[in-house]
């Protein structure tokens, strides 16, 4: 695919010097994410999920490889603000009030006042916190924060949304309708999501995509497409179908387990 | 008790304790005076308007101690009969000497308060112009030390190392070069020994941003000077207040020992010097009151910033909200 939004072209990445210290994160990853594609990435803890998003953010240097968003140097795309990240941890500033923490892209990007304002009220709705606009992050609870960095990371409407993990400290009703949400936003903004998530049935519903990846070294081992009917809703859940994807996912991530062992 | 109340009303209980027991015990044990004067002859001795040592008192009728002057700072009360030009030398000095029938009486301006606030405030303004200057200059070195790693790796172990040294021992040097009657030769002084740990704190908060929180900013392609007003100088305030809170008492112990090597007569270490050197150790118990009581003050007003700069701090957060 040339127009891909992502491409990782055989990209390594190994922490630390000398060989003891040394841990090989992501071996040979080869993935193309197209425009508006909604692609989960799930496996095993200390896979590479997390760095993955990194490298492709621009936020951690791949030890060798090609890395391409939009089109351009990972780089160049970071400078450019086409993404937009939300963290494994929250990473909330604990001297800025909720709005002003949502505000804190909007500021960088020279927001009008109005604008900013207008902004970081309809985010704050969408997460269900407009009355905690004025508090301090250590006055919310785990979940809480993290929609405070959901709020923040769609305030500015990225292109693109690199999501690690972000409704892991939620509850399932939250979690369910903040799941819809995103769906609808995805939908209206044609963003191109790259999410992580350790919920089988989580990637199942929300994806187009589940990319299943094993541990030490982190590898792509499977690259499930989601055929459910689009748009996805609560139906969505009782499809037959939707069983047999969640079945194939976690016979992908079993595989994997029983090949380390 | 509710825990606000408590908060205050322990130390100044404590406080009230100690006063009473230092009280008690140089009266009990029968301490001399002048190796540790009671709390009450300390204070008197700012609020005292007349002594008469070995005044025979029998001598005065009743009541005819007279006023004589109560006017432009000095309030003197001198018994009746004793000639006002008494009063001129009480001016100048706090002490003067006349006969009174076949003593020597012995009258000391006991008002110490005026001489003492007077010390007091010239010393202060020595302290603030010298924390200024130190803050300043401090604050100045760790930003451009943060923003260039280099400079900062080459810096601070001589920082550090100059931090532990006794910075006060320059004192004399500096008399000797900025004059010793000049305010600025003990401003330079509390500006060099403020300046090390203002430094060294303000770096240390500059540089310790979380790794995820600069991901954050790296992640909107902010520029260096948008992460350093956004994420290092606020991440940096607690640093700089806990800095500021030990640059305070250095400043006033570097004002005072400063003059204590030497400076004008209205200082408020040499008049500590002066008053112990003449065993006048109610006096300068008195004055070395307040001094603590200075060094008190600017403490809880360097707190009050600290509360003012920060309402997010979490040293401030209530356990019932
Ligand atoms: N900055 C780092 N320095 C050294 N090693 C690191 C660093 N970051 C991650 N690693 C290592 O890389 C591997 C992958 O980590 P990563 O955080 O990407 O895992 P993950 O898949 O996100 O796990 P989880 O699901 O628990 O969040 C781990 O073995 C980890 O120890
Ligand atoms: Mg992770």
């Amino acid at each position: 695919m040339t127009d891909a939004v992502v491409l990782l072209d055989d990209v390594n990445k190994t922490f630390g010097r000398g060989t003891v210290a040394q841990v090989q994160a992501l071996r040979d990853i080869n993935l193309s994410i197209g425009q508006n594609e909604f692609v989960s990435l799930i496996g095993p803890s200390g896979c590479g999920k997390s760095t993955l998003l990194r490298v492709i953010g621009d936020l951690l240097p791949a030890s060798s490889g090609q890395v391409q968003v939009n089109g351009k140097e990972a780089r160049q795309a970071r400078l450019d603000r086409d993404y937009g990240m939300v963290f494994q941890a929250a990473t909330l500033y604990d001297w800025r009030t909720v709005a002003k923490n949502v505000q804190l892209p909007l500021e960088l990007m020279k927001y009008t006042k109005e604008k900013k304002e207008q902004r970081t009220q309809e985010m704050l709705e969408l997460v269900e916190l407009s009355d905690f606009a004025s508090h301090y992050p250590w006055q919310l609870s785990g979940g809480m924060q993290q929609r405070v960095a959901i709020a923040r990371a769609l305030a500015f409407e990225p292109s693109i949304l690199l999501m690690d993990e972000p409704f892991g400290a939620l509850d399932e009703m939250t979690r369910e309708r903040l799941n819809l949400e995103l769906l609808d936003i995805w939908r209206k903004t044609k963003t191109t999501i790259v999410f992580v998530t350790h919920s089988i049935t989580e990637a199942v519903f929300l994806s187009t995509r589940v990319i299943v990846m094993s541990a030490r070294p982190g590898r792509i081992t499977q690259d499930i497409p989601i055929d459910l009917p689009q748009p996805r809703g609560v139906d969505t859940r009782e499809n037959v179908r939707f069983f047999e994807l969640e079945t194939q996912v976690r016979e992908a991530l079993r595989a994997n387990k029983r090949q380390a062992q | 008790m509710s825990e606000r109340n408590q908060r205050i009303g322990a130390p100044v209980l404590i406080l009230i304790l100690v006063l009473l027991a230092w009280e008690g015990l140089v009266t009990g044990l029968k301490i001399e005076q002048f190796l540790l004067p009671k709390p009450t002859a300390i204070l008197s001795n700012l609020v005292r308007v007349v002594r008469i040592d070995d005044a025979d008192t029998s001598l005065l009728p009743d009541n005819e101690a007279a006023t004589l002057l109560r006017a432009s700072r000095l309030i003197v009360d001198l018994p009746a009969g004793v000639s006002p030009d008494l009063l001129l030398p009480l001016e100048e000095g706090r002490i003067a000497t006349f006969r009174l029938g076949s003593k020597q009486v012995l009258i000391v301006r006991g008002n110490n308060l005026m001489p003492i606030v007077q010390a007091s405030w010239y010393t202060l303004k020595e302290a603030l112009g010298g924390l200024l200057l130190g803050v300043l200059a401090g604050v100045l070195v760790a930003l451009i030390t943060a923003r260039w790693t280099a400079t900062r790796e080459a810096l601070l172990p001589f920082a550090i190392a100059a931090n532990s040294m006794p910075i006060i021992a320059f004192a004399p040097i500096l008399n000797n070069w900025f004059g010793i009657d000049n305010p600025f030769s003990k401003m330079a002084i509390v500006a060099i020994m403020v300046f090390f740990p203002m430094m060294i704190n303000t770096v240390r908060g500059l540089v310790s941003v979380p790794p995820r929180s600069l991901e954050l900013m790296r992640s909107y392609a902010a520029s260096e000077f948008s992460i350093l007003v956004k994420a290092r100088i606020p991440n940096a305030l607690p640093y700089f207040f806990n800095g500021l809170k030990v640059a305070g008492a250095l400043a006033m112990i570097g004002a005072i020992v400063g003059e204590y090597f030497g400076g004008p007569r209205i200082a408020l270490g040499v008049f500590i010097t002066q008053e112990a050197a003449l065993f006048r150790f109610a006096s300068a118990w008195a004055a070395i009151l307040i001094a603590c009581t200075m060094g008190i003050v600017l403490y809880l007003l360097i707190l009050l910033a600290e509360r003012l700069a920060m309402p997010w701090h979490s040293s401030y957060r209530t356990n019932d909200r």
